[in-house]
């Protein structure tokens, strides 16, 4: 059993011929935000979907390591992905709420897992959208469509979409990526409120949020894991000069 | 005006002369057919017999014949279309077997529908000991439409952005549950199409039922999938090419094309409304 929410050792991965991610050693501690910054084609996208096994949809991917969510092979044989799936969230870069209603979108997740019980379900729909962040906005037209919110309240309905299933982890790949700079900052404050209750990995492009929202920073270069530590460090005293650089915006 | 913009607005006015020549000779014959027709529609015309020599009496047991044909085959068709289009798209990864049945598939779309008429009757008919009846006559047509199901339904599969399966994945949901609850509903109005696309078809071939299941003149009304039936376009046939008396008839034939489309178009609204309110529940933006 490992202290860690999230492990992954020696991790080594393929897409055809391309090694995507060379020997990668990563850890994260529970309640903690951890970023993975780097430049397109890094892998750090590719290591985010390794942690809830979205990489199986893709073919043509092989690799060799570990890789331990709650101290748990989530690569072991007996593993259920579907199980693991429930137990680590994700949140996309493209908002993707289903052509639902607003409280169908939440409910979604508690649906397909089986759960019937009408109070507990609506008590849970509530409850996320408020961890959201997005109760105000909504409260008065959940049975209307998803399709008709904004962008950024979208992203945030699929934030509570992705923590009425209790997540262990969420994984957030570049969530405001697509978003305008007010909804953008909403997401970061709520990152920070998720923080407290929640294990957080976020890949995303923007150095300043990586500095805001983020207690370790992890810097991928080429598949490589370049340099991993507190935040602060990263960013103030980098080890490595290639990280050094690319906060610095000399290249990426 | 400049010679490039000449030419741009001749092309214009060529292409709307060309849209609206169509336009108009669909009219002509819609506006043929009801003119004609629309003489001899009453409720006899409808809802009795058809008597003396065809000349006489009303299209009854071929409005019902048509009908049952229209239900049989899309209630056989629609299914097994719908599924197989799904274990193709949402299950099968794209290999050689995949690509093998999809150019099956087409060619199949292409066969004249006579002969799946011969097929219908050497399969249905005579080996599997059918006789000429509602069941085989709505095999046959349901083998016809077949692809244009699977094609479409295909198509209406393929325009679900991905994103939605890989959100449905991510939290927990099963392949199943994932084409059930997030797929079909976004896809449904464009199976839909298909739908509507197929009862054209099946309601108006004449050629897959001329051997399986349409009979000349029977005035009784079928009481099992084992009995024959007379059908609106083959009835319209017979009116126009080998009655007693084809002056006397051919007013009734012209009332009898005018109920086919109309039936047809019923059909189509009705299809058009499911959609339209299915859509609505899963709107896109």
């Amino acid at each position: 059993m490992s202290d860690y929410k999230v492990e992954v050792k020696n991790l080594d991965l393929f897409y055809g011929d391309f090694q995507a991610l060379k020997k990668i050693n990563f850890t994260a501690e529970a309640n903690t935000v951890s970023a993975f910054i780097g430049p397109s084609g890094c892998g750090k996208s590719t290591l985010l979907r390794m942690l809830n096994r979205m990489n199986d949809l893709i073919d043509n991917v092989h690799f060799t390591g570990e890789v331990y969510v709650d101290g748990q092979d989530i690569f072991a044989k007996n593993i259920d992905v579907d199980e693991l799936r429930k137990k680590v969230g994700m949140v996309f870069q493209k908002p993707n709420p289903f052509p639902k209603s607003i409280f169908e979108n939440v409910a979604y997740g508690l649906r397909v897992n089986g759960v019937t019980d009408k109070h507990f379900i609506e008590k849970k729909v509530i409850d996320s959208i408020k961890k959201a962040a997005l109760w105000d906005e909504v409260k008065d037209k959940l049975k209307k469509s998803a399709m008709e919110l904004s962008g950024g309240q979208q992203q945030r309905l699929c934030i509570a979409r992705a923590l009425a299933v209790e997540p262990a982890l969420i994984l957030m790949d570049e969530p405001a990526s697509a978003l305008d700079p007010i909804s953008t900052g909403k997401i970061e404050d709520l990152i920070f409120e998720l923080k407290n209750q929640y294990t957080i990995i976020i890949v995303t492009h923007n150095m300043q949020q990586a500095g805001r929202v983020s207690d370790y920073t992890a810097f991928f270069y080429l598949g490589e894991l370049v340099e991993w530590n507190k935040t602060k460090t990263i960013f103030t005293s980098p080890s490595d000069i290639r990280t050094q650089n690319y906060i610095t915006g000399r290249f990426g | 005006m400049t010679g490039k913009q000449l030419k741009q607005a001749l092309a214009f006015n060529f292409f709307r002369l060309i849209s609206l020549m169509v336009v108009g000779i669909l009219f002509v014959i819609l506006g043929f057919i009801m003119l004609k027709g629309i003489r001899v529609i009453n409720w006899e015309f409808l809802t009795t017999m058809p008597k003396d020599g065809m000349t006489g009496g009303g299209i009854y047991p071929a409005i019902i014949g048509t009908l049952c044909l229209i239900a049989g085959s899309i209630s056989f068709a629609f299914p097994v279309g719908v599924l197989s289009a799904i274990y193709m798209h949402e299950y099968l990864k794209e290999t050689f077997l995949k690509k093998l049945i999809r150019t099956m598939t087409n060619n199949l779309a292409g066969i004249p529908s006579i002969v799946f008429g011969l097929f219908g009757m050497s399969l249905f008919v005579n080996t599997l000991k059918f006789g000429d009846s509602i069941l085989a006559g709505s095999l046959t047509l349901g083998l016809m439409v077949l692809p244009v199901i699977i094609r479409t339904t295909e198509e209406a599969l393929k325009s679900v952005d991905d994103s939605l399966r890989i959100g449905s994945y991510a939290l927990g949901a099963t392949r199943l549950q994932t084409i059930r609850r997030v797929v079909l509903p976004v896809a449904f109005p464009n199976i839909i199409t298909g739908l509507i696309l197929s009862i054209g078809r099946v309601s108006g071939e004449t050629a897959p039922i001329l051997f399986t299941v349409a009979v000349y003149f029977l005035p009784k009304l079928p009481h099992g999938i084992f009995d024959q039936v007379m059908a609106l376009p083959y009835h319209l046939y017979v009116l126009t090419t080998s009655g007693t008396n084809v002056t006397e008839s051919r007013p009734m034939a012209y009332g009898t094309a005018f109920v086919l489309i109309m039936i047809v178009l019923m059909l189509n609204l009705l299809a058009n409304l499911i959609r339209r309110i299915a859509g609505k529940k899963t709107k896109m933006n």
